[in-house]
């Protein structure tokens, strides 16, 4: 028997994986400048596989979906705002490891509340109305979030499946809305658009800088907040462990419930945003999802509020690239553009192994990455 | 003595771990017939060596040898093959398995079609030949530590196992329960097994083993034999230099009721009664020990003073010294006991998941109990940056950074942070709770040190142990758990290891001598 054991096992396993302490951060970056430059060359190999298209046209038409025309900057701009805020929302609940998937949920609640004030006070002044729809949005968010936190500070539901289900809520409720809304004639005009004093004051040409500079204010204090504040460094520790939490005396529901209004809200302001500074309407497909790939931003950026200003930039960066794609050949369509965005997702996301683990060959073999 | 047949031998075998070396170059046999002890202080890559015999780890370099065959072994699998069985610290059991079940499993996949007359036999046989007591149909959450040791021994028999290697296996025995133990040892080696003890209890090597391999930071530095070896020398080899192994004992001075638990009844988190109607008192100045095997309500005691255990009934009062009142501490969190003014400081068990942030650096596990202080809504980030490079600096704990996450840190040191800050808030009740588990012989008598020098400073100390001579050297008093109930008060100065181990099993020949509490 053991003969027979050592001529299967005598020799050596051809990779094991050992953990890596120390990366530089240096080395960090230029392994995902690596991942990054992979991705590229897989994504134009598969295009000009399918649809014949030169690789070289396709990395060029990724950089002119982004920076093409100044329009395009602006629009780029304009589709970061809502996803960095969505992000933003994101990172205390799950520093907080709270795993929130509701944004998309308390965002389109946020939106409806604040159509809902715009429909309702639409004799108010834009200066009244617009800070009200506000108030309204980040309540409203706050509320979708905090129903979630309370059931799983008191009866420890799972808050995954829990801020999942509530989406689906947000979403029908945004399309009965949007529907009953409709049939009124006045101020939303079959519900194509909101009211004028309801939407964000014009500067440099596009209502959405508002809506940008709010999001990159709310980003700066929120990493004031995460990082500096007593706060903050509650709901680090209750993220870590619940128990060193009570240790300390911390009051683990106050902090899960506190953490997640806050959450919430921000994504609420996002609805507000969209429907008042950048779609002037209300729509269950506002935003593609953002309340999704917020999360991707979320971690990739490891829930600090500045880098994601970096990983939602990418995000949107490789979203235009497949869709600009999409328009250059008859065989590109967006299905295509959306294989496109999951294999530099993939890269991207694959090279954090990297940034951990080594990987070791036989002997006489080199060491990997 | 005759030399026996060599049954493994580990030639030029290297590990690292990123950029910490593990193993160096490490040549070791192990005989059939003999007891072999590892010694070696935390650290010194004794679990690591002997895991790469048993498959969980693969060596960088270097070449194993079993009966005098070279071997590769890739898994556990591959280390079963060749006839090596080990038993790790953390048993490897199901729960809702029989021992039967647990022995045969991967035996074979069809839990269907085992044949339990036979196994159930053979298990038996097992049994007899070495003396093993087992029962073949007792469901594993039925049993004692004690007795899933046993099963995990009889598991690996069971396969065919020549070659046994056991991890710190008396860490959680009782005296009694280790002797147990040492005995089928004996007849395991008699029956002409290859034995490795992994241990750095001294006692333990000499009373058992046949022949010690002493290692130091990764490197096997001496084998002899163990009729040739002492206390000392042992000691010396591990360290590399002289040590005092004296633990300091000072008469406590002016000793005054600090803290005064009275008919406690604790439930723990499951509902079940942890500690039931207990009474004693914890003087200032003084250390009492806390004994009991592991779940006798040891750790529900030091939570529920410390205001994490839910109290059923009973009361715990609070006696500063400078004033007449008792203060209750049943029924408030460990927030409002701060805000009483109590000083309670609690050295938890569970280090990283209790007591520290492990994703934190040093500088922000300081504020831990304190990121309240000062009026505005900021945290304070001097004071405790201070703190810490005031602990790095006197406890010398390892660490490129104070901002540096003290998960990162070996045991010894985040063992330092802890204790280091629970010392600094100047407390008047220190707990400690296993304070020496895991750490090295250096930072063991640092430990003590810091517990005596609290005590002479007039704190109420209460240390719950697992080392019996350390317990018996340390303290003023040892108090005695057995199923959530106090067996014993014992005079440390006057009381032996063996009462203490009667007592902590629940044994009523002895009664508790001379320092039995008033209630």
């Amino acid at each position: 028997m053991r003969a027979m054991a050592q001529s299967k096992a005598n020799k050596e396993p051809l990779v094991h994986v050992v953990r890596k302490e120390d990366t530089t951060t240096l080395k960090k970056w230029m392994l995902r400048v690596i991942a990054v430059a992979a991705a590229l060359l897989v994504t134009g190999a598969f295009v000009f596989a399918v649809t014949g298209i030169n690789p070289f046209n396709i990395y060029g038409a990724m950089v002119t979906g982004t920076f093409g025309t100044p329009r395009r900057i602006r629009n780029t701009i304009k589709t970061l705002t809502p996803l960095l805020c969505l992000g933003v929302g994101l990172a205390p609940a799950f520093k907080m490891k709270f795993w929130n998937i509701g944004a998309q949920g308390q965002m389109l609640v946020g939106a409806l509340a604040a159509s809902f004030v715009a429909l309702t006070f639409r004799n108010l002044p834009g200066g009244v109305l617009i800070p009200l729809m506000g108030l309204g949005a980040i309540l409203a968010g706050a509320l979708w979030a905090v129903l979630p936190a309370i059931f799983k500070a008191f009866w420890n539901t799972n808050e995954t499946l829990f801020t999942l289900m509530m989406n689906y809520i947000a979403t029908f409720w945004v399309m009965y809305s949007v529907d009953v809304w409709k049939g009124e004639s006045s101020g939303f005009a079959s519900f194509k658009q909101i009211a004028k004093n309801a939407v964000m004051p014009v500067i440099a040409k596009e209502n959405f800088y508002i809506c940008t500079g709010i999001v990159l204010i709310v980003a700066a204090l929120m990493y004031i907040y995460m990082k500096r504040t007593k706060h903050g460094y509650e709901l680090a520790v209750v993220g870590e462990s619940e128990k060193t939490a009570r240790y300390a005396g911390i009051n683990v529901k106050k902090v899960t419930i506190r953490t997640m209004v806050l959450s919430g809200a921000i994504c609420g302001l996002c609805g507000f945003l969209t429907v008042s500074g950048i779609d002037f309407t209300l729509s269950h497909t506002m935003n593609n999802g953002f309340g999704f790939t917020a999360i991707v931003v979320a971690w990739l950026a490891k829930f600090n509020p500045f880098t994601m200003i970096g990983t939602s930039f990418m995000m949107v960066f490789f979203q235009n690239a497949a869709s600009e794609i999409s328009s250059m050949n008859a065989n590109a369509t967006e299905y295509l553009s959306n294989v496109i965005s999951g294999i530099i997702l993939f890269f991207l996301i694959g090279v954090e192994f990297f940034i951990n683990y080594r990987l070791v060959f036989r002997k006489n073999g080199k060491e990997g990455k | 003595m005759p030399e026996n047949k060599e049954a493994v031998r580990l030639r030029g075998i290297s590990k690292t771990f990123g950029h910490v070396a593990a193993n160096t170059n490490v040549n070791l046999s192990i005989r059939h017939g003999e007891i072999l002890s590892l010694l070696g202080e935390n650290g010194s890559g004794k679990t690591t060596l002997m895991n790469m015999l048993a498959g969980i780890y693969y060596p960088d370099e270097g070449e194993i040898l079993i009966d005098d065959v070279p071997v590769q072994i890739k898994s556990p699998k591959d280390a079963f093959d060749n006839g090596i069985g080990m038993v790790h610290q953390h048993f490897k059991l199901i729960d809702v398995f029989t021992a039967a079940e647990n022995i045969v499993l991967g035996e074979n996949a069809d839990r269907m079609k085992i044949d339990r007359k036979a196994v159930a036999a053979k298990i038996r046989e097992i049994c007899d030949k070495y003396g093993f007591d087992i029962d073949p149909d007792k469901k594993v959450y039925d049993m004692n530590v004690s007795q899933k040791q046993t099963l995990e021994i009889v598991k690996i028999l069971y396969r065919g196992a020549n070659i046994l290697i056991l991890d710190e296996p008396t860490a959680v025995l009782t005296p009694q329960e280790s002797e147990k133990l040492f005995r089928v040892i004996r007849n395991m080696r008699d029956a002409g097994k290859a034995i490795v003890i992994i241990t750095h209890k001294l006692q333990e090597v000499l009373s058992v083993s046949d022949r010690v391999a002493i290692l130091r930071k990764g490197e096997c530095v001496a084998s002899i034999d163990t009729v040739n070896a002492n206390e000392k020398i042992l000691t010396e080899m591990m360290m590399g230099r002289k040590v005092d192994l004296n633990i300091e004992r000072p008469e406590p001075v002016n000793p005054t009721k600090r803290l005064e638990i009275k008919n406690l009844t604790v439930r723990d988190r499951e509902g079940n009664l942890a500690l039931k109607d207990i009474s004693f008192v914890a003087n200032s100045g003084e250390i009492l020990g806390i004994a009991g095997i592991s779940g006798c309500g040891q750790k529900e005691l030091l939570e529920s003073v410390a205001g994490l255990a839910a109290v059923e009934s009973g009361s715990i009062e609070y006696l500063p010294s400078d004033a007449v009142t008792p203060t209750e501490l049943v029924g408030k969190n460990p927030k409002q006991i701060r805000e009483l003014g109590v000083v309670l400081s609690f050295v938890p068990e569970d280090r990283l998941g209790m007591g520290l942030v492990g994703s934190m650096g040093m500088s922000e596990n300081m504020m831990l109990k304190s990121y309240e202080n000062g009026k505005t809504i900021f945290t304070e980030q001097k004071a405790p940056r201070e703190l810490a490079g005031s602990i790095k600096d006197e406890l010398e704990v390892q660490t490129p950074d104070i901002q540096t996450p003290v998960s990162r840190l070996s045991g010894g040191n985040v063992q330092k942070v802890l204790v280091g800050r629970e010392i600094a808030a100047a407390p008047q009740v220190l707990m400690t709770a296993y304070a020496v588990r895991g750490l090295d012989i250096n930072t063991s008598f640092t430990i003590y040190r810091l517990i005596n020098e609290q005590k002479k400073k007039g704190v109420a100390v209460i240390f719950v142990g697992e080392d019996l001579d350390v317990l018996l050297a340390l303290s003023d008093r040892i108090l005695v758990l057995c199923e959530g109930r106090i067996t014993g008060i014992l005079d440390a100065r006057t009381c032996t290891k063996e009462q203490v181990g009667l007592l902590m099993t629940g044994g009523t020949g002895v009664e508790s001598n001379g320092a039995e509490q008033s209630k």
